[in-house]
């Protein structure tokens, strides 16, 4: 599926560039854009190191399994097939409280570290499982306490109460993040049935 | 008053984090800096294999963006979205929000500079930049990072979720603003 998506996006930029007479435009986007990936990825080297010696500490001490506990119920709702003290688990459970805070720095950082440690629960290391897919759809739709990027941008540009939107923020962010629970639950059983179908086929 | 709170909550916190982390592993005598080091090392490994899963999405973002494909496509969805009763100067950014990070945020900076961040607008736009994140590129993020290729249903959620998510924006600020 990537590879349509992404064959399909470069084919239509292209095609839509050659109609639009925009092919200069165009070859300049393809080299700024690449290297504003590799500034990403470089910016996140920083991230990454320092959350990541902070997670270590946090395991190290047993602060986690006081997060652990509160956030137990979410948890097994959510992850009702991950061990409570699996580093995982640990992962998750860190990412959450990073996204709660609007620690949005180190929210990536424990996402990641959560990625690896499921990759290690997961039996078919090229397609995801139920749990990567949990996750995903609660990152996806971004459960945030206070959008500060937001706050900031409205009180640079002149606002008379910047905080004005932080309610209606969270009721939108709420609602989204419900619909993507929901229906990950309900897609998650088809997409795994046409999957193991075509598996029993191939084993045939 | 509540900027005050959000704005010193937004300055604490971090650093707090950091201290009540650090104080606590020192009471349970853990060596804070070796754990430390120990802990950061895969920082740098699982960053820079990013690179490639980066650059492929970032470039064909960019490309449709440059290339107008981007601003075709928003002139054909308006109508569409419209009659989910999105005014219309916020669909290119409804359009966006699940793309690009950055494309996004250039428009949410556009319409809060043109219609004024205290406009109708003008608070839309700000829930819509603030309650939903970058589907795309956390998608490519988190599953290039371990080299996942086959996504499942995650893409179809993300992008059901973000509709829900601008729906609910619209129609919160309708009810709170009037």
């Amino acid at each position: 599926m990537v590879n349509s998506i992404w064959f399909g996006m470069m084919f239509i930029a292209l095609l839509a560039a050659a109609v639009t007479g925009r092919m200069e435009t165009v070859t300049e986007a393809v080299f700024s854009s690449a290297e504003k990936a590799v500034t990403v990825a470089f910016s996140l080297i920083s991230i990454m190191t320092f959350w990541l010696g902070m997670m270590r500490l946090i395991e190290k001490s047993g602060l986690i399994h006081w997060i652990v506990r509160a956030l137990r119920p979410l948890a097994t709702f959510l992850y009702p097939r991950i061990p409570k003290e699996h580093p995982a688990m640990h992962a998750i459970l860190m990412n959450m409280s990073a996204n709660l805070l609007g620690m949005g720095s180190a929210a990536t950082p424990f996402g990641l570290k959560a990625m690896k440690e499921l990759q290690e629960l997961n039996d078919d290391k090229e397609t995801a499982s139920d749990e990567m897919c949990t996750f995903l759809a609660v990152n996806t739709s971004s459960l945030t306490l206070i959008p500060t990027t937001v706050v900031a941008l409205r009180a640079a540009t002149g606002s008379i109460n910047p905080t004005e939107i932080v309610g209606t923020v969270l009721v939108a962010t709420t609602c989204s993040t419900l619909v993507a629970i929901f229906f990950d639950r309900i897609f998650r059983h088809f997409y795994r049935s046409r999957r193991q179908r075509g598996r029993s086929k191939c084993s045939r | 008053m509540l900027q005050i709170i959000t704005d010193s909550v937004a300055a604490w916190i971090i650093p707090s984090f950091i201290f009540v982390i650090l104080v606590y592993a020192m009471l349970k005598r853990v060596d804070v800096f070796d754990a430390f080091v120990e802990g950061a090392e895969e920082g740098f490994s699982t960053s820079v294999k990013l690179i490639p899963f980066l650059v492929a999405m970032l470039v064909a973002i960019g490309l449709l963006r440059s290339s107008g494909a981007l601003d075709l496509f928003i002139g054909l969805l308006t109508p569409f979205l419209v009659s989910f009763n999105i005014p219309d100067e916020v669909v290119p950014l409804a359009i966006m929000r699940p793309l690009s990070g950055s494309g996004a945020l250039a428009i949410t900076t556009e319409i809060l500079t043109n219609s004024g961040p205290d406009s109708f607008v003008g608070r839309v736009a700000s829930t819509m930049q603030g309650s939903t994140d970058t589907t795309l590129f956390i998608l490519t993020l988190y599953f290039g990072s371990v080299g996942i290729r086959r996504t499942r249903h995650v893409l179809p959620v993300g992008l059901l979720a973000d509709l829900v998510g601008f729906v609910a924006a619209i129609t919160v600020c309708r009810i709170v603003f009037g």
